[in-house]
């Protein structure tokens, strides 16, 4: 029951990009083409899910029995930007088809700010291993779908005319505002789970 | 010094990180519910703009090329750390509400883009000015941004009063407003660009 709530937390209510603002960039960036956007989905799922168990392996192991918590960003962010290297040079040799699908969006992934976000997001909700696995799958799961749907509707957007001045980003970025207000529907399901 | 005024505005105007670069997009949505809100993360990330372009100015020739961007990770980082720790040790309100945004100025698009495009290439002074000019240029428009969304939901500016109590769309403090007022921003500094330009 409590990973059902964290799960639909995660994903609906407090959605990572319309109610978190984490991920914005990949969000306007690569939500062209609904292709691309399945592509940055999967890698971030990816990257998300293993960058969050290292660094809390890395928070409880090293950083907290030894009084450095202060050295948290440092430490994270260097540890997100060396994960994704690896991750890019053993994908390469492991599974090519897999490295071809998602390759192009690896290297963009170390700015984004919902790997560091969720990573330090785990830390402040005091969560334990598993609760912080669960909690990174859904929230990536909830990215994917904020992503999906939006590129759906960009698709269609692009057919449609549009203003001078609101072409692009503006009209992205109203759209998204209209998404946000539907997701905000789903306030208050977290209260079942409490 | 005329130069460095050129490289100072440029930043503010014609490469508008928010409005015109497009860059930084998640803290300007996230911390802009109010005016002051809106102020102290421009403020934040300016300071650590300026602090690490001098830094990397000054390292540019000791570091080697092939490991640039962890040692700018590594100076943008400190500098982070640092305003993380003096926000909780002096104003641990605004710390709060700014929250997770305050360690993720170091994924800001922003900072590294300048380490990068510019403090990486130029001396120490001009550097200075770029990081002030794009800080100021960052910290105006969430200002702008914050006192939109802060007058528009509360009906006040800056926490005064300007509308009476009873005013206010309270959607545009919560998250959709941010994305409505920023999309309404860039299309009207749009229009503002263009006349200027014909």
């Amino acid at each position: 029951m409590e990973y059902i709530g964290i799960i639909i937390v995660a994903i609906l209510v407090n959605n990572i990009v319309f109610s978190q603002f984490l991920g914005i960039c990949p969000f306007l960036g690569v939500s062209k083409k609904v292709d691309t956007a399945l592509g940055m989905a999967g890698a971030v799922t990816f990257v998300l899910t293993i960058a969050t168990i290292v660094t809390f392996l890395l928070q409880k192991g090293i950083l907290e029995p030894f009084k450095l918590d202060y050295l948290q960003t440092i430490t994270f962010i260097l540890v997100i930007a060396a994960l994704v290297q690896m991750v890019e040079i053993i994908l390469k040799k492991v599974s090519p088809a897999l490295y071809q699908a998602l390759g192009v969006f690896l290297p963009l992934i170390t700015t984004n700010c919902a790997i560091l976000g969720v990573a330090i997001l785990v830390i402040k909700k005091d969560y334990n291993l598993l609760e912080s696995v669960v909690f990174a799958i859904a929230t990536s799961v909830g990215f994917a779908l904020a992503l999906i749907v939006f590129s759906g509707i960009r698709e269609q957007l692009s057919l449609t005319k549009v203003p001078k001045y609101m072409q692009g980003i503006p009209i992205a970025l109203i759209t998204a505002g209209i998404l946000a207000m539907a997701f905000m529907g789903f306030s208050g399901i977290d209260q079942v789970f409490k | 010094m005329n130069n460095n005024l050129k490289v100072f505005f440029n930043g503010i105007i014609k490469e508008n990180p928010t409005f015109v670069l497009l860059l930084g997009m998640c803290p300007t949505l996230a911390t802009t519910s109010s005016a002051i809100n809106g102020m102290s993360m421009g403020l934040a990330t300016m300071f650590v703009l300026i602090m690490s372009n001098i830094v990397i100015s000054l390292l540019k020739n000791l570091i080697p090329d092939m490991v640039r961007i962890p040692a700018f990770i590594v100076v943008i980082a400190t500098f982070v750390t640092i305003v993380q720790m003096v926000m909780n040790a002096y104003v641990p309100a605004l710390a709060d509400s700014l929250g997770i945004f305050i360690p993720l100025i170091v994924v800001n698009c922003i900072v590294l883009g300048r380490a990068e495009a510019f403090a990486s290439k130029n001396g120490v002074i001009p550097s200075f000015f770029d990081g002030f000019g794009i800080g100021m240029g960052f910290t105006l428009a969430l200002i702008v941004l914050g006192a939109v969304r802060e007058l528009l939901g509360t009906g006040k500016i800056f926490s005064f009063k300007i509308f009476p109590d009873n005013f206010g769309a309270l959607l545009f403090v919560l998250a959709p407003g941010a994305f409505i007022a920023l999309g309404y921003l860039i299309a009207i500094f749009n229009k503002l660009q263009d006349k200027k330009t014909n």
